[in-house]
């Protein structure tokens, strides 16, 4: 069983539950892995070696429980979710030495369907990146060629998935922070509907578009993941209380019949890679080959989406960051003699450029006189985007586009701000409103040879329909292949 | 140009940020690009749209007003970096 570490989370689940591995040596073996690509890809910010392997020895003690189904699969968390006496850095220097007394609440949930959780991932600081070069501590790299990144913010998530160093992870998506990352390491990446996850214990950066998901290796990994943390959580206040479905109750299906997919014309056009469009359109026309049906939708704010997004994503980051000051937790400045200069100099030396430049851009667009040109205008922007989806989703049952103009670029190509913003002109409509997305690989682009993604989009809480089409759509084309480490 | 430095400096203040002369004169472009970007904006006739300020909208969630403990004093301040067993210390503010 020398490939057991490329498995998916659904063949080592039933394996563990047969008893055919011991959970210790499927710990053991993650491990392992770990400690040889680790020094490559640098996914991890820290791992919790003894504490799995003490509680994997346990589980193989007391034997399989069927109730539980992620019991023995090693995970990881994006460092931004915050677990019980183990390190939460939000990839930040002013969290660096911060262990929370709390575990999130999907976290918890993993915890209590068998999980054993391995380490935390890397990311950008606070989740502001698309590349994960904001991190505090360390480069993350791109598993199939470290010379590129993993996307962002939660790179370090997708990294280790597709490393094959544990079996899934939780990532988070503000702004396409899950799929982003997904697409560039040629893996499955589910963002959900705002609500759908609590955001409990998900440090926040812009609370009205955070959502945490599934970073797999295949449809139904991310269904069983999707499965065990979804669900209404008293203290989340924005978590709704809607019903969990099955969502493995539609995989499986042989066809795609009876399904609309929109194509936005503004998605497929003008900016995006021609390797892109060619994976993308051919897993479309493998859809239509399975039975489905395509129709142009139009989604025509897109291009006021970005402009959009960051105003409000800056506004409550500022907000939301203000609570790192030095007093109850992380980093504080010791020689500061007076309360406010503490404060000041503790979140000048705490804090990275990118974090800064956010809190500054969003203070900046909250601040009176600004507001109602910027915080204001971009709310009911937010409003017209969303009505775009609406309109279009009376056409079509799932919206289709690439995730990202381009395959995974290399490390340091992106040194300006601004130009960073712009590749997540695909991803950020969805945040805004609230709806769910995620990225299907379809291939690797054809100069490049760097993995493509498919985004499915769809109504909010419909994430069986599009998980059963995505995976009719994974079983259809050819399996994704692994990176060589 | 959208925002100068001197404002920079300001709002950076207002957010407890101390920036050098460099970081300032860096950020100050950069800010005034990302600004010349958003807009853009400007472009759309809003006056009829009621903002959306999350996709959530329109809940008052209440609960009852009962106390709780969930967690204890030890471990509320075990990450602070100044605390003597009951409170957590801060400089002198006046």
């Amino acid at each position: 069983m020398s490939d057991i570490h490329c498995m998916t989370l659904t063949e080592i689940a039933s394996k563990l539950q047969a008893r055919e591995v011991s959970v210790e040596y499927v710990v053991q073996s993650c491990l392992d892995r770990i400690q040889s690509t680790e020094p490559k890809v640098k996914a991890l910010l820290s791992v919790q070696a003894e504490v799995a392997l003490e509680q994997a020895r346990a589980m193989d003690e007391a034997g399989p429980d069927p109730d539980k189904p992620l019991w023995g699969v090693p995970l990881v968390l994006k460092d931004l979710l915050t677990t019980k006496n183990a390190p939460t850095t939000c990839g930040s220097r002013i969290l660096e030495n911060f262990v929370p007394f709390y575990d999130a609440t999907a976290v918890e949930r993993l915890r209590n369907a068998g999980a054993v959780l391995l380490g935390k991932a890397n990311m950008d600081e606070f989740a502001m990146g698309s590349s994960t070069e904001n991190s505090a501590f360390q480069r993350t790299t791109n598993p199939w060629d470290i010379d590129r990144v993993p996307g962002g913010s939660s790179g370090g998530s997708g990294a280790t998935v597709a490393a094959c160093q544990c079996y899934g992870a939780l990532g988070t998506d503000t702004g396409g922070s899950i799929r982003t990352p997904a697409s560039f390491c040629g893996i499955v990446g589910l963002k959900p509907t705002y609500g759908r996850v609590s955001r409990f214990g998900l440090v926040a950066y812009g609370s009205s578009l955070d959502q945490m998901g599934p970073m797999t290796r295949s449809v139904e990994d991310s269904a069983r993941i999707l499965q065990a943390i979804a669900g209404h959580d008293p203290k989340d206040s924005t978590s709704v209380d809607v019903e969990v479905p099955d969502y493995l109750a539609g995989l499986g299906r042989s066809d795609l019949k009876g399904v609309t997919i929109g194509m936005p014309e503004e998605y497929w056009g003008e900016g995006l890679a021609p390797e892109v469009e060619k994976a993308c359109r051919a897993a479309i026309a493998k859809a239509e080959e399975l039975g489905a049906a395509t129709v142009p939708v139009k989604l025509s704010y897109t291009d006021y989406a970005i402009a959009t997004y960051y105003i409000i994503a800056m506004a409550e980051a500022s907000s939301n960051l203000s609570r790192f000051d030095g007093v109850r937790y992380g980093y504080r400045n010791k020689e500061a003699d007076e309360l406010v200069d503490m404060y000041t100099r503790s979140r000048t030396e705490g804090f990275g450029d990118e974090v800064q430049r956010r809190i500054i851009m969003g203070t900046y667009v909250l601040s009176s006189g600004y507001y109602d040109a910027y915080y204001r205008k971009a709310a009911q922007v937010r409003r017209l985007i969303r009505e775009d989806f609406d309109k279009a989703f009376t056409q079509c049952d799932l919206i289709a586009g690439p995730v990202c103009p381009t395959t995974a670029f290399r490390i340091g190509e992106k040194a300006d701000p601004l130009q960073m913003y712009l590749i997540d002109i695909f991803t950020i409509s969805l945040n805004l409103a609230g709806l769910p997305g995620m990225s299907l690989p379809v291939g690797l682009g054809e100069s490049s040879q760097m993995p493509v993604g498919l985004q499915l989009m769809g109504l909010a809480f419909s994430e069986p329909g599009m998980l059963s089409v995505a995976d009719a759509l994974e079983r259809a084309l050819p399996p994704m292949p692994v990176p060589e480490m | 140009m959208k925002i100068s430095p001197e404002e920079v400096a300001k709002v950076a203040k207002l957010a407890r940020l101390d920036l050098s002369d460099d970081k300032i004169e860096l950020f100050s472009g950069q800010l005034d690009d990302i600004l010349n970007y958003m807009d853009k904006l400007g472009e759309l006739d809003t006056s009829e749209v009621e903002p959306l300020f999350s996709p959530v909208e329109h809940t008052t969630v209440l609960r009852a007003d009962e106390t709780r403990k969930d967690y204890s004093r030890d471990e509320v301040l075990s990450n602070a970096p100044e605390q003597d067993g009951q409170f957590f210390i801060v400089p002198r503010i006046v």
